[in-house]
């Protein structure tokens, strides 16, 4: 089998720095929000590149989220990027209250989501961001899976009217998208097909999916990989199709197993199509401060931990024959 | 009144200040992370709360009795382990373990796994309501303990830190002490050179004021000034007390000092060998 997963590793955070610049060279209204940590998210691509078109509003996050309303209700569009983390709790209830609940056009970067945020520990890890943002009425949360989708993604949320969260990654990932990618809003995106299970995974999980599945291959696993980058509004059709073709589903996210895309494909199983499903996630726990394989290891969400879920996912489906 | 330290007592905290920013930086070259500039420029402020001000004991972290501190600032947590472990909280190997997998010493204080930190922070802008609640804590209870904390320059811009001095002052908590690490730095900011880059904070003075603090200015690497500061804030009645102290971001190293770009950037093996070389040289002076 043909590797789906290319040597050539690009940050997700570069990628974001670049494309908004551009977007800022090219549209009128986009303006870059910084809440100090610009050389971190690298949204200082703006600063550098377009300086007019920067705002830094300090560390601050509460307010700048409700000053980013501001300016889109004169017209513009503000992308506000900071760690998701503080994003997702530390401004919550200003973005539902003054961009959610209005529906004003601002684009939310939450930096360093998940479980790899750069050795510093619980209080900027972000494991629950998709559970906070998609319980939100009129909120778009994308988790793309790689640097070209990172692009493609934002072209699409600059030309949608409306806010949206994106959760990007801190660390480089292999490419999984050429240059002919096209997003698709609201779409799953089929990456390998498969007869026995299907992994169906989000944001940097997906490339540990299709590890993963390369090693249930060799095992003579006949694996079905689906990718979500849009999770809400979520695919249900494929989530359905799925669970017709292979009677069992795995998800995988780099996310608490509560309330995340396991949860909301859980959603959609129970109601419409009933087979038998594992979630791969952060349990129950705080995590910690430690280097990118130790976490993985050991908050149980590395491509190793999919293939025993998925294996252990199978004797489900049997058993339940 | 407070009298000034003597020769040796001086000399005692200027060394220890000097090991502290020494086990900062060889921690955060063998972790490959952590941050630089922020523990630096808090070192001596760090060292005299625990060498010479505060009423504590390593040997029962845990006594009810003891004043508190809160690092509200709690990204520069590596400074305040290396204080910590100066004064025999743990072992100074155990810095080695810093950052990693099931390490007592995490990137940001966590009161639950290391005796010692009396509150988890690394959000910033939250400790020092904190500190807040723990003076309130003992005002309440009758208990003479102090509760100190630090902030940041940067930090001052959540509004949360307004919130917290506010309510400070309305419930007179003199037993609350406060120092603002003023370094002039944050992690990025406002850009540009020399004079026409913002710092994180205007007229800090005239702000602590209005909120109805008693604010004393010091140089903040400066023994004598943070110990009469320190033992000043003993004798002030009715009103929380902001000591602003004057710092240098990176402290101690000349290629460190000032540079935003040090808030968190891990030192080379060369950068480290002569940054130790210009700590000793300091203490010698
Ligand atoms: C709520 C929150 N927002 C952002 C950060 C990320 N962050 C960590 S340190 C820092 C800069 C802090 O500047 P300052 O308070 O001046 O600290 P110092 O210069 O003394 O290191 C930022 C933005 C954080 N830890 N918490």
């Amino acid at each position: 089998m043909k590797s789906l997963l290319s040597k050539d590793q690009v940050s997700m955070r570069d990628v974001f720095g670049e494309t908004l610049l551009k977007l800022s060279l090219e549209s009128d209204k986009v303006y870059a929000i910084d809440g100090d940590l610009a050389n971190s998210t690298k949204i200082d691509a703006v600063a550098k590149g377009n300086p007019s078109r920067f705002l830094q509003m300090g560390i601050a996050e509460q307010n700048m989220m409700s000053v980013a309303a501001g300016l889109a209700a004169t017209g513009l569009q503000p992308w506000a990027a900071t760690f998701a983390a503080f994003l997702s709790k530390r401004a919550i209830d200003q973005i539902q209250v003054q961009i959610a609940q209005p529906k004003l056009d601002v684009k939310m970067i939450g930096a360093y989501s998940g479980l790899l945020t750069g050795v510093t520990g619980k209080t900027h890890q972000s494991l629950e961001d998709i559970a906070i943002f998609r319980s939100l009425a009129n909120m778009v949360v994308l988790a793309p899976a790689d640097s070209t989708e990172v692009g493609r993604m934002m072209e699409f949320a600059h030309k949608y009217e409306g806010p949206v969260y994106m959760r990007l990654a801190r660390d480089p990932y292999p490419i999984i998208f050429n240059e002919d990618y096209h997003f698709e809003f609201g779409k799953a995106v089929h990456l390998k097909e498969g007869t026995d299970i299907t992994i169906i995974s989000t944001g940097t999980q997906t490339s540990r999916s299709l590890a993963a599945a390369e090693q249930l291959e060799a095992d003579g696993i006949s694996v079905a990989v689906i990718h979500m980058p849009t999770i809400k509004p979520l695919d249900k059709e494929a989530i359905v199709k799925a669970a017709e073709n292979t009677g069992v589903i795995v998800t995988a996210e780099e996310h608490s197993i509560y309330g995340g895309l396991g949860s909301a494909v859980a959603e959609v199983l129970v109601e419409e199509k009933p087979v038998p499903m594992l979630r791969v996630g952060v349990k129950d726990l705080n995590s910690e401060s430690a280097k990118n394989d130790d976490l993985l290891e050991k908050y149980e969400i590395s491509s190793g931990h999919i293939v025993k879920r998925v294996k252990e996912a199978l004797t489900k489906k049997n058993s339940s024959i | 009144m407070s009298t000034p330290l003597n020769e040796e007592k001086l000399s005692y905290l200027i060394e220890k200040s000097s090991k502290a920013r020494h086990l900062i930086i060889q921690t955060v070259h063998h972790a490959g992370a952590g941050h630089i500039g922020g523990p630096m420029s808090a070192s001596d402020v760090l060292v005299n709360l625990y060498f010479n001000e505060m009423n504590v004991n390593p040997e029962n972290p845990a006594d009810e009795q003891r004043d508190r501190f809160v690092l509200s600032k709690g990204h520069s947590a590596i400074g305040l382990y290396a204080v910590l472990a100066l004064r025999g909280y743990f072992p100074i190997e155990e810095l080695q373990t810093f950052d990693s997998l099931n390490s007592r010493l995490q990137a940001h204080p966590d009161m639950n796994t290391l005796p010692g930190l009396d509150m988890s922070t690394g959000s910033l802008g939250q400790g020092i309501s904190a500190a807040v609640g723990m003076a309130l804590g003992a005002k309440l209870q009758n208990k003479e303990f102090r509760t100190y904390c630090m902030i940041g320059d940067g930090e001052s811009q959540e509004g949360q830190v307004w919130e917290a001095a506010d309510i400070a002052s309305k419930y007179k908590l003199d037993n609350l002490v406060v120092i603002l690490d003023f370094n002039k730095l944050q992690q990025f900011g406002w850009q540009g050179k020399g004079a026409s880059r913002a710092t994180p904070i205007n007229e800090p003075k005239q702000r602590w004021e209005a909120f109805g603090w008693h604010v004393i200015e010091i140089d903040g690497h400066n023994h004598q000034e943070i110990s009469k500061a320190l033992s000043h804030a003993r004798e002030v009645t009715g009103k929380p007390v902001m000591i602003i102290s004057n710092t240098v971001k990176g402290k101690g190293v000349s290629f460190m000092e000032g540079d935003y770009l040090w808030h968190s950037r891990i030192p080379t093996a060369e950068e480290l060998s002569s940054a130790s070389e210009e700590l000793e040289m300091g203490v010698q002076k």
